[in-house]
């Protein structure tokens, strides 16, 4: 009795102490998630990085000067000019409320940073939340040590740090926690059957239905596991406890964002999760009636429905075969479209880009290469049983990084016990003193390995139930053993196995680690290349926003491809015809039709659209890849989408793109082509351009409907003026150009260009 | 065969009655409470089916706020029945405490949604 005290004893400490240590893991844990991702801020410097960020950033700044209320009335007449874009309405609001809070409370404390700070960092804090949700969630399922697992890997894992470092100011910085922390409730939710949780667990899906429009993963993924498990008989009552108010409470708390709306109900991402809920309450009266009743009377109950079931389908098949032809149309409308959902989100990715040039021309959406799907995972690809969208991979990382967790520690706490076993120094002890010293170890662990298949619940109730298990420890203690003989492994094989797994963790962190110092913390805003004079930086995007920001009036407006429109109106504050936020294929049409027609009807288009200044970006001079040119395409494509005049095969020779001499005289006539090696060859007299490693087709030109005004450094960012409308006098010349000489011409035509 | 099918339905509603009559009061009550809410929501939707349905945020509010209060009744039904042994170490009041913030949760949400 006193020994079994004493045992007691020993193993509160020891919990304690466990208890303690993981603690501090986890802050160890969260402050390498935090800190993996800062390469970036010390490599380069604390700005915002790409695209989309510069515009969240943009919002957040509006929410902090304006307030909450402005925020939601926004309309924003600097961009998709002359139509506005309601942002307020248009936007997932959960990241800009996130930072703007963090801002507002800092603020409040009188730590006075930037909102800018806070925008870099944002994505770093939460990645160190994400690891400690995946914790939480990992522990729920399978124990603490696979807890800690998942969480070391999710903190490093290069698919997720490529979203989230510091300066990566976008919805997927604070998703990606929202999604695991919804997962974490709802598990919780099933193990408890607690209301409370429930609630809990609603509040964080609103949180992620804010944040990220991938909440939609969850709203699928929750109703085939409620599914799965119905078809697979283990209904519970806990589950109708977590799966239906969910559905309530989410749908109702989704429909008050403001850019879900009545998708919330309207939409066929969400119809799979009613279906459920309406099976979920029929199983349930199901079970209700099979518990009441006695097994033969249950029979009867069901022989009385599905025969009542029966003749009412048949009656209302033969009527609606009758009444409703027309609607077939429909029917079969509504399943081609939830395909096409399903298609499109699943794995076929070119079902898109086959219609919708405009999607197809987001690198987000295509599918990854093997080894992208490498990089971004590494090591874990080999613990996961697994094209996807990329953005996929990106859901697909907490994913792998439990389930790997699971594996590595399940394998790590095989391995240790047969060595602890096999040991001499342990086993030269007698049978009964190992029997004696090691219960606490060998009972949680027997219980793990046994309900492998079961729900975690048994888990819970065997560490409650422990205690009981004390008292008669001798029994299951020759059994365990036995069980334990049975698994344990040759020594040297198991420590070799070890040393290859830590080995392989290794490797995965060294890989992590040079994939966040090198691959995916550039700013892309800020670029760097190293060669054998040194290292060059080339700072020309933020050299041409401010020209932009300080050289032209408040109210021009500025052309340029779409990439470009989120950097424009945050960086030099000016507005813009079209930008990322890509809601309008009509617009952006248009922009590709001007740059892809000959100077004079493309300065008309923008012209027509009040256009003032037209920026390209050309990477010719110093082989940046990802220019307008290379762009080209895209631009033409979806141009000719829209306006049919514009046909791809005229840009292209014998199917092949190219710009040199051998291109086509559309390509060498059209307004993106002059605009971007206008005066190129002043550089160096060969007009070698570096990216598509060949020389120019057409290398002396003149403008006449445009002016260069600005070029930066590297020639990366090259700003046109549209120069003015001619004035009407030209009526009269070609009158009286029959009459004269050329000379008056020309000469008026010199006085019409002096005065600007 | 007609006859004796009709027997047999006609015990089985006996059995279903018997064994319903033995569900304590509380329960019956929590039954009520649902049914009555269920009926609810079917009054809205078959007015939205008459009247059409253009305050559509109203119409999704109403029902949905009598559905969730059904849903959460059920739930509070399941955990407040002794018949259940899952919910044994869950005292009724602390059911009865979730339930109550549920179901603040809930109509503050459809105080806002109503618009």
């Amino acid at each position: 009795m006193a020994a079994s005290d004493a045992q007691n004893g020993v193993s509160s400490i020891r919990h304690a102490f466990g208890n303690v240590l993981a603690f501090f893991i986890l802050l160890l844990i969260g402050v390498l998630a935090f800190s993996i991702r800062l390469f970036s801020v010390i490599k380069y410097e604390s700005v915002i990085h790409e695209f989309d960020p510069y515009f969240n950033y943009r919002v957040t700044q509006f929410l902090t000067k304006n307030g909450i209320y402005d925020f939601w009335n926004w309309f924003d007449d600097r961009t998709w000019y002359p139509l506005g874009r309601v942002i307020g309405g248009t936007v997932y609001p959960g990241l800009t409320l996130t930072a703007g809070t963090l801002w507002w409370i800092l603020n409040s404390l009188n730590i006075p940073l930037s909102v800018e700070t806070v925008c870099v960092f944002t994505a770093p804090i939460f990645s160190a939340f994400a690891s400690w949700a995946t914790y939480l969630l990992t522990k729920e399922v399978k124990g603490a040590g696979a807890g800690l697992t998942a969480a070391v890997l999710l903190a490093m894992v290069p698919s997720y740090i490529s979203r989230s470092v510091a300066g990566s100011y976008d919805n997927e910085a604070v998703a990606i926690f929202a999604l695991i922390f919804t997962f974490y409730l709802y598990i919780k939710t099933l193990n408890t059957g607690s209301l409370f949780y429930a609630t809990l667990n609603s509040i964080a899906y609103f949180y992620m239905v804010c944040s990220w429009g991938g909440y939609t993963f969850i709203i699928n993924l929750i109703p085939m596991h409620v599914l799965l498990c119905i078809v697979t008989g283990r209904y519970s009552s806990r589950l109708y406890i977590a799966y239906a108010p969910l559905v309530v409470l989410g749908t109702l708390l989704a429909s008050l964002v403001p850019v879900v709306g009545f998708n919330a109900v309207m939409t066929s991402e969400h119809f799979a999760s009613f279906l459920v809920f309406i099976i979920i309450h029929v199983v349930a009266l199901v079970y209700y009636i099979k518990g009441v009743l006695s097994p033969k009377m249950f029979k009867v109950a069901v022989a009385l429905v599905v025969s009542v079931g029966l003749m009412l389908c048949y009656g209302g098949s033969t009527y609606s075969i009758g009444s409703i032809k027309p609607n077939k149309g429909m029917e079969w409308k509504k399943f081609k479209s939830v395909r096409s959902f399903l298609t499109s989100l699943l794995c076929d990715s070119t079902y898109a880009s086959k219609y919708i040039p405009i999607i197809a021309s987001v690198s987000e959406h295509q599918p990854p290469t093997w080894p992208s799907y490498f990089m971004d995972i590494n090591v874990l690809a080999f613990l996961v049983p697994a094209g996807i969208i990329v953005r996929l991979m990106l859901v697909l990382a907490p994913a792998a990084c439990i389930l790997s967790g699971i594996a590595l520690s399940q394998a790590f706490d095989v391995f240790t016990r047969s060595i602890k076993l096999q040991l001499p120094s342990l086993s030269d002890h007698s049978q009964v003193d190992a029997g004696v010293a090691s219960p606490e170890s060998v009972v949680p662990n027997d219980s793990v390995k046994m309900d492998k298949s079961e729900d975690t619940s048994k888990e819970r109730t065997s560490k409650k139930s422990k205690k009981k298990e004390k008292e008669p420890v001798e029994k299951p203690l020759s059994k365990s053993q036995i069980k334990k003989r049975l698994l344990v492994l040759p020594l040297e094989t198991s420590v070799i196995a070890i040393i290859l797994l830590v080995l392989l963790g290794a490797f995965y962190v060294v890989h992590s680690v040079w994939a966040a110092a090198e691959a995916y913390s550039a700013p892309s805003i800020v670029l760097t290349s190293h060669s054998h004079d040194g290292l060059h930086v080339f700072d020309d995007f933020r050299e041409a926003y401010a020209w932009l920001s300080h050289n032209t009036e408040v109210d021009d407006k500025v052309a340029s491809w779409w990439d470009y429109g989120y950097q424009t109106t945050a960086m030099a504050n000016r507005t813009v015809i079209v930008d990322n936020n890509t809601w309008n294929n009509t617009h952006i049409a248009t922009v590709g039709t001007a740059m892809s027609s000959p100077e004079k009807a493309a300065w008309e288009i923008f012209h027509s659209l009040d256009v003032k200044y037209v920026l390209v970006v050309f990477g010719g001079l110093v082989g940046y890849p990802s220019d307008d040119i290379n762009k080209f395409l895209w631009m033409v494509r979806i141009g000719g989408g829209v306006f049919p005049h514009i046909k791809e095969p005229d840009y292209l020779r014998d199917g092949q793109y190219r710009i040199d001499s051998m291109g086509t005289p559309t390509m060498l006539n059209c307004l993106m082509y002059k605009l971007s090696y206008y005066r190129f060859v002043e550089t160096d007299g060969k007009a070698f351009d570096r990216v598509r490693r060949t020389e120019i087709g057409k290398k002396y030109f003149k403008l006449t409907h445009f002016e260069e005004v600005f070029t930066t450094h590297h020639w990366m960012v090259r700003i046109y003026k549209l120069k003015p409308p001619k004035n009407r006098i030209r009526g009269k010349t070609k009158k009286s150009k029959s009459k004269t000489s050329s000379k008056p011409a020309s000469k008026r035509k010199g006085l019409k260009r002096n005065p600007f | 065969m007609a006859r004796s099918s009709s027997k047999d339905a006609q015990d089985l509603f006996r059995a279903l009655w018997s064994a319903y009559a033995a569900t304590p009061t509380n329960l019956k009550i929590i039954d009520l409470y649902v049914i009555f809410a269920v009926f609810t929501a079917a009054i809205q939707v078959v007015y939205m089916a008459l009247v059409g349905s253009f305050p559509f945020n109203s119409f999704l509010s109403g029902v949905l706020s009598c559905v969730g209060t059904a849903v959460l009744a059920v739930c509070l039904r399941i955990q407040v029945n002794k018949e259940n042994k899952e919910f044994k170490d869950l005292a009724p009041e602390r059911a009865f405490a979730d339930f109550v913030l549920c179901n603040l949760v809930l109509h503050l949400v459809i105080m806002n949604f109503l618009g």
